[in-house]
């Protein structure tokens, strides 16, 4: 095979490079790049097609160049160009395409004219790699970009502090998605010894031998690849994010939440359909989220008020329907019903400003005294209490808060002994007991080591990353926790499996060099704002936005960002956890979650949110 | 507490509240007002600087950009000595001159509002905004929610609190999270002070809490008070007071609380440590304010400056000199415009194409107010000045049924929004909106969905302008108006403008409007005078009046004597577009209709020249093009759903002109000037001055201050960008889901503004002008408290008198040269910037 797929790579990158290197002030060339990049992607996309097409739509899969390689493991990137991939390329192609014509003028003049396109451009690149993954990892590259260009459109107005708190609030429940997915790599790993290729999952034979002989492990695969799904396409019970992306320029908003990042959650369930089709539970459990998340949503978007909120709404029902079709096994009619929602979505979307005049004028010619809602048919009590749910969406939003964020936050505030002396000297030592120890294994019972101490370690990781979240005073003290947290999960894994230590380097390499720089990154900015405390939003980017795209960067590596060492490190670390090590698993993901909200939130309330760093708004 | 009650009423501080809360109603009345009109009471210096000690705005340009203008030039530097020197005496101007230009200064600021109730937050550490916006947002949105819901508020509306209890009691979920606010609100016992008692606790701090709490959101808070007052502001009724909205604040308030906190929290007075918590406490003018002052006191005046060097030539030009009507020739037509300064630029075209043509300018419903009833309509609209009550009503009769036909996209159908429904229509409509998508990109057209200034008014439908019979009334309003009626009207018109003799065959009456698309503020780009909409209504009921018989004889014994062959007709221009439509064209004689035609290719000659000056600010288009060609590009522009500039509005306006229009005839104003005519030889008392004034002074005053403080702080006073807004029941726009209405103009529209007041120049004699806007109060305290400049200029002596203090001053230029423009057409082509007043050459 050829390396015609990662020809499909190569404009996407240039365009996204190239717009970084861009003055600013240059909305010409700015333009320029994303409108020629998504344009030669078109033309590229056709040749692809039409290769695909001679081929007689069998589907291409290509899977050379391995990333990182060490006996037992091998990180590779694989690519997959089938008729699932041909459709969601296609139209992502299109409609960002469209796009960037679209937002070239209505841009105009927008302080961060350059960021947005820089941020379209990687979100592009991100949904190519999600489109074409051939295998997991690769997958989760893509998925990652995706989350991390969402987070940075809805946070586009960031001297703001609605648009970034929300934005922190969508990507704490795309963290969500990423443990199932992450989960669900690191059982695959172990279930078919393997990265697994999706091109070998089309033998339905070969599938359905392996899956007959592991069927709890399967079923847990297909249940957190669905959970990955339901998040990243706002299912039922995580609906209630989608209407509160819609903080950034109506055009991104169109194109994230009308129609494609939306939507890749129905594109994950068709991507993997093989390894779950033949799992009863797996397709009922996928019907019903679907249904719920079609009933509710309607219900929500007819008493909906505002417009934007509206069309999200309408748009989840329509995805739940989707999600039918898929559990059905109508791929077909899934894909067709795909690119129906999106183009219809993302045109609603775009042309929302113009429903006053819309729905103004039809109301001054129309007699609406006789206009009633099938709603009329219901008992009083019953229509009264229905509406009453639906304004307040179901209370989705305050009990995902509340049943996931609030425990969080209260094991936190336990540890609120934990100044920045006790906790850095109190992980000296304990972390010279453990590393004595783990050189010193021999004194120590077996039991202790198979049993338990991995486990200890996981943990003590666990509980500084929660306090690293729940900080509220010292940026450094929250920073340096996380990055301890990420020295005790090596640890548990070191007690865990025997494994090379050039692996564990790898690992912390990542970890030390973005620490120590978004270290020195905060300590910087502590001398120029005197204080830097997590209590609120601070908008440093507005005054230091060279220091605030630094942190970010150091953030993406210390948060295990795909492709960053780190990244590369934690997905090593779950080779070496064993199937039947639950609760281990447990906290290593955790930790992994927990770390990635803490950093995005410290990012968050030291460089967003406000206007004028030192002005309190109350 | 029950002595407490005294000191608290109830009345008075919603009064208050209502006073300083925005007061811009709903989008479709979008009427432009003076932001701070609650201080208008106050000198402009004293009233900003309270309204921005006390919540926070920022009130004046960036001191920055100050320095930027002055390093420009933009700020004349022998202006601002002298300002200085009137101000802190000749011997400081060195030493403020040196502060203004290089100290620095901290001007950061923290507002008073809000840190009182921010307590909740200090101290008990419960956001409470965090917890009880979304929930009330969500509650007003949809109750006051004009028809985006597909199930719209299932509860009669009665009113907000009456509603909501009605809805309470008859569901089995609940808004309130806590069972004992639940039982409270549903036994209904308790008052505004009772609520206040338990959660501030001590009476002499409930102003100031709720003060915090509802500019907390100024937006609904704002558009609840708005409503309350023109409950007739929306179509479908919802009744809705400050009352209610605060009451059912500090239920959620009370809920979220007993929420948090399981119960345990006391009331927060108490907390209160700092000294007096009085709002409007007096403040203390800093160095920088007076900073500020001295430099936006010559930023303007290097502006008016300029401007009077201007008219102290045209004044003595030779054009003046022959005014009495034995040394001119009668024009071949002319034309009444609106006084607006988007069509500044449109007369000088239509001058400057046909030399033979006279322009005249007044507020745009041309002196005919009235409610309007189009066929098939379900409620009327009004075509008046905002503080105008009409009592009369204009009906359509129109034979033909295409006017009911509503063109319809299939997008705003809401079935798109159910599952079962939009199952269908995604799978349809779906592949249909990607065409649609390209379609609109690659090819912007008109639109159902746009909004088109000609859709105002079916132009072939017959009007009901004469009352038919006395008892003709409709709702309390006369439906058509009496020939008596009409005579005044007409006279008042031309009596104010001048127009009494010399009339024309042919005189235009052209009203203006504009379409835009994909804009929810499509109202502040129509015409102010008529409310917010465009003025074809009005261009065509005037022009009837003026051309019935009856109304002619009745004008001759006015001494207004139109000559029979002299035809008025009705026109709308639309300012976006730059395109003209005519009215009743069938009406005119062969002469005139002759004329009429050779006329019309002068019309659209000025339209493309008058595009072509416009697109100079335009990034998107090529100015260097045909006139035509730019034309082209501009209409295309103004329905091109990613264009949120369809056109800059009244941005840059700065000028206000009562006189003859051989005072500006000659100058380059650069659309920065509403242009009044008036003919101060026919008003020796000031009368007819009055009357302009009254029109005049709040509306541009009104514009402009609404430019001024957008601009100056788009954020708190402004709707920052327009680009993330989401309607909100079609009445306000907010940013995201859960945020507050964003009340103001967007930043695309005063981004190239510059933030100077309105300049007011009268010719006449100062004791007259003096007399005049003494004798109406609401008129004088614009003048009084300088939140508009004015000068006299004084016809016969050709001298300038500024109003300050009570009094006319004499004022001298300092006397720089007038530059002359070169060839316009080349101008527009090499600048974009704002331009200085200029002199025209090429004589006609």
């Amino acid at each position: 095979m050829d390396h015609t797929l990662f020809l499909l790579f190569i404009f996407p990158l240039a365009g996204f490079i190239s717009s970084l290197l861009i003055s600013p002030k240059n909305e010409g060339a700015l333009s320029w790049v994303a409108f020629t990049s998504v344009a030669l992607q078109l033309l590229m996309g056709s040749y692809v097609f039409w290769v695909w097409l001679q081929g007689g739509f069998i589907p291409l899969s290509e899977s050379d160049w391995a990333l990182y390689r060490i006996p037992g493991y091998h990180f590779t990137i694989a690519l997959y160009f089938d008729r699932i991939t041909a459709v969601f390329l296609s139209l992502g192609t299109f409609l960002t395409f469209m796009v960037t014509i679209y937002s070239r003028y209505y841009l105009h003049r927008e302080d961060g004219y350059k960021r947005f396109f820089n941020t379209i451009l990687f979100f592009f690149l991100g949904y190519t790699f999600t489109a074409l993954a051939g295998n997991f990892e690769t997958l989760f590259i893509g998925w990652e970009m995706l989350g991390i260009s969402s987070f940075l459109l809805i946070a586009f107005y960031r001297k703001r502090y609605l648009p970034v708190k929300n934005a922190v609030k969508v990507f704490s429940v795309y963290r969500m998605g990423d443990v199932g997915l992450l989960l669900a790599m690191w059982m695959s790993h172990h279930l078919w010894h393997d990265n697994i290729a999706f091109s070998k999952l089309v033998d339905y034979n070969w599938v359905d031998n392996y899956i007959q002989h592991h069927s709890g492990v399967s079923l847990f695969v297909s249940l957190m690849i669905l959970l990955a799904a339901a998040v990243k396409s706002a299912q039922f019970p995580f609906s209630s994010w989608l209407p509160r992306a819609m903080e950034g320029p109506t055009p991104s908003s169109a194109i994230f939440y009308g129609s494609l990042s939306v939507h890749m959650g129905a594109f994950l369930l068709m991507r993997t359909s093989n390894m779950w089709e033949h799992q009863l539970t797996v397709r009922l459990s996928i019907g019903l989220i679907g249904a719920a998340s079609a009933v509710i949503a309607t219900g929500i978007a007819r008493v909906q008020s505002a417009v934007k909120s509206q069309i999200a709404y309408a748009s989840i029902g329509q995805i739940g329907l989707i999600f039918i079709e898929i559990a059905l096994g109508w791929q077909t009619l899934a894909l067709l019903h795909f690119v129906g929602n999106a183009c219809l979505r993302t045109y609603q979307l775009l042309t929302s400003p113009s429903v006053v005049t819309y729905l103004i004028r039809e109301q001054q010619y129309t007699d609406m005294t006789h206009h009633r809602t099938v709603e009329r048919f219901l008992p009083r009590k019953m229509a009264y209490t229905i509406y009453t749910l639906c304004l307040k969406e179901w209370n989705l939003d305050s009990y995902l808060y509340r049943l996931l964020w609030n425990p969080l936050k209260w094991a936190g505030r336990k540890l609120d002994f934990l100044n920045f002396n006790r906790a850095i000297w109190g992980f000296v030592v304990t972390y010279s007991v453990g590393l004595f120890c783990l050189y010193n294994q021999a004194y120590l019972p077996s039991y202790a080591i198979s049993r338990f101490i991995p486990e200890l370690c996981a943990l003590l990781g666990l509980v500084l990353t929660l306090k690293a979240f729940t900080e509220r005073n010292r940026a450094s003290m929250s920073w340096v926790m996380v990055m301890m947290s990420h020295f005790w999960v090596v640890l548990a894994i070191a007690f865990n499996e025997p494994f090379d230590f050039g692996q564990v380097h790898y690992y912390l390499s990542g970890v030390v060099v973005s620490g120590g720089i978004g270290f020195l990154c905060l300590r910087w900015m502590r001398q120029q704002a005197n204080s830097l405390d997590l209590a609120r939003f601070h908008g440093h980017s507005s005054h230091y936005p060279k220091t605030a795209l630094l942190f970010l960067l150091c953030c993406l590596g210390l948060s295990g960002f795909p492709i960053s060492p780190t990244f590369i490190g934690e997905d090593v670390i779950f080779t070496h956890i064993h199937t039947n090590q639950l609760v281990l698993t447990l906290f290593v993901a955790l930790t992994f979650v927990v770390n990635g909200l803490a950093i995005i939130r410290m990012y968050a309330r030291i460089f967003l949110g406000s206007a004028d760093p030192t002005y309190v708004n109350y | 507490m029950n002595t407490g009650v005294l000191l608290f009423d109830e009345q008075e501080m919603l009064h208050q509240l209502t006073h300083y809360l925005p007061s811009q109603t709903p989008l479709k009345d979008f009427v432009h007002h003076n932001t701070l009109h609650a201080f208008q009471h106050l000198p402009f210096f004293e009233g900003i600087h309270q309204a921005s000690t006390v919540f926070g705005y920022r009130v004046f340009a960036e001191l920055d950009e100050y320095r930027q203008w002055y390093k420009k030039g933009t700020i004349d530097d022998r202006i601002l000595r002298r300002i200085i020197a009137e101000k802190k005496g000749p011997r400081q101007v060195d030493d403020w001159m040196q502060r203004m230009k290089h100290k620095t200064y901290d001007t950061r600021q923290t507002p008073r509002i809000g840190q009182f109730r921010n307590l909740w937050k200090e101290v008990l550490k419960i956001d409470l905004n965090a917890l009880v916006h979304p929930i009330l947002f969500r509650v007003l949105s949809n109750y006051l929610d004009q028809g985006i819901a597909t199930w719209s508020f299932p509860v009669a509306c009665t009113g907000l609190l009456e509603a909501l209890l009605e809805l309470e009691r008859n569901s089995a979920s609940s808004l309130f999270r806590t069972t004992k606010v639940r039982q409270l609100f549903r036994s209904g016992s308790y008052t505004l002070t009772q609520l206040l008692d338990e959660l501030v606790g001590n009476t002499s701090y409930y102003d100031r809490y709720v003060f915090d709490q509802q500019f907390a959101h100024p937006g609904w808070s704002g558009m609840v008070a708005a409503i309350a007052q023109q409950p007739e502001t929306l179509l479908a009724k919802r009744p809705v007071s400050l009352h209610d909205l605060i009451v059912f604040e500090l239920l959620l308030e009370l809920d979220a609380l007993e929420f948090q906190t399981k119960g345990k929290w006391a009331p927060l007075a108490p907390l209160y440590q700092g000294k007096s918590l009085g709002l409007f406490d007096p403040m203390e003018v800093t160095e920088l304010d007076e900073v500020y002052r001295l430099w936006q006191d010559a930023f303007e005046w290097s502006y008016y400056d300029q401007v009077l060097a201007a008219l102290k030539v045209t004044s003595h030009g030779p054009e003046a000199a022959s005014q009495s009507p034995q040394f001119q020739t009668p024009p071949q037509f002319q034309a009444l415009f609106c006084i607006d300064d988007r069509e500044c630029s449109i007369r000088r075209h239509v001058e400057q194409c046909h030399p033979h043509a006279e322009t005249f300018g007044t507020p745009g419903f041309f002196g005919v107010p009235f409610y309007y009833l189009p066929k098939g309509s379900q409620a009327y609209t009004k075509l008046a000045p905002g503080p105008v009550q009409p009592r009369h009503l204009i009906k359509e009769r129109s034979t033909s049924e295409r006017r009911i036909k509503l063109q319809k996209d299939v997008h705003f159908n809401k079935h798109s929004h159910n599952f079962h429904s939009g199952w269908i229509w995604s799978q349809t409509v779906g592949f249909w909106s990607a065409v649609r998508l390209v379609d609109n990109i690659i090819r912007p057209s008109m639109a159902p969905m746009a909004s088109s200034s000609l859709n105002h008014m079916d132009p072939t439908a017959e009007l009901i302008i004469e009352n038919e019979h006395p008892d003709d009334m409709e709702n309390g309003l006369r439906v058509g108006f009496t020939v008596s009626e009409m005579a005044n009207c007409v006279a008042n018109v031309l009596l104010s403008i001048g127009l009494t003799y010399r009339f024309a065959p042919l005189v235009y009456v052209i009203g203006h409007g504009a379409s835009s698309i994909n804009n929810p503020h499509y109202a502040a780009y129509d015409c102010g005078a008529c409310c917010g909409r465009a003025g074809s209504v009005n261009a065509r009921v005037f022009s009837y009046m003026a051309n019935k018989p009856e109304v002619r004889a009745l004008l001759a014994q006015k001494g207004i004597y139109i000559p029979a062959e002299t035809q008025f007709i009705g026109g709308l221009h639309d300012t976006t577009r730059d395109d003209m439509v005519f009215f009743d064209e069938g009406l005119l004689n062969v002469e005139n209709r002759k004329s009429h035609d050779s006329y019309v290719a002068t019309f659209t000659r000025a339209l493309d020249l008058n595009a072509k000056e416009r697109s100079r600010k335009f990034e998107s288009i090529n100015t260097k093009k045909s006139p035509e060609r730019v034309h082209r590009a501009v209409r295309k522009r103004s329905v091109s759903l990613f264009e949120p500039r369809p056109e800059l509005n009244h941005a840059t306006n700065a000028l206000t002109v009562i006189g003859g229009r051989y005072l500006t005839r000659d100058l380059f104003l650069d659309r920065r000037s509403f242009l009044n005519s008036y003919d101060y030889r026919i008003d020796p008392e000031g009368t007819l001055l009055l009357a302009i004034l009254r029109a005049a002074t709040p509306v541009c005053g009104g514009i402009n201050l609404e430019y001024y403080f957008s601009r100056v702080d788009n954020d708190k006073l402004g709707a920052s960008s327009k680009l993330p807004h989401n309607v909100m029941g079609l009445i306000g726009v907010a940013n995201g889901a859960d945020g507050d209405l964003r009340p103001g103009l967007p930043s695309q529209m005063i981004e190239v503004h510059d933030p100077i007041r309105m300049f007011f120049v009268v010719e006449q004699v100062p004791e007259i002008v003096l007399q005049a806007i003494k004798s109406d109060k609401n008129v004088y305290e614009w003048y009084r408290n300088e939140w508009v400049h004015l000068v006299a200029l004084e016809p016969r002596t050709h001298r300038f008198y500024v109003f300050s203090e009570d009094a006319f001053v004499p004022y001298e230029p300092i006397g720089q040269a007038v530059a002359t423009a070169p060839d316009l057409l080349t101008l527009f082509e090499q600048h974009r910037d704002a331009l200085p007043v200029m002199l025209l050459q090429n004589k006609h």
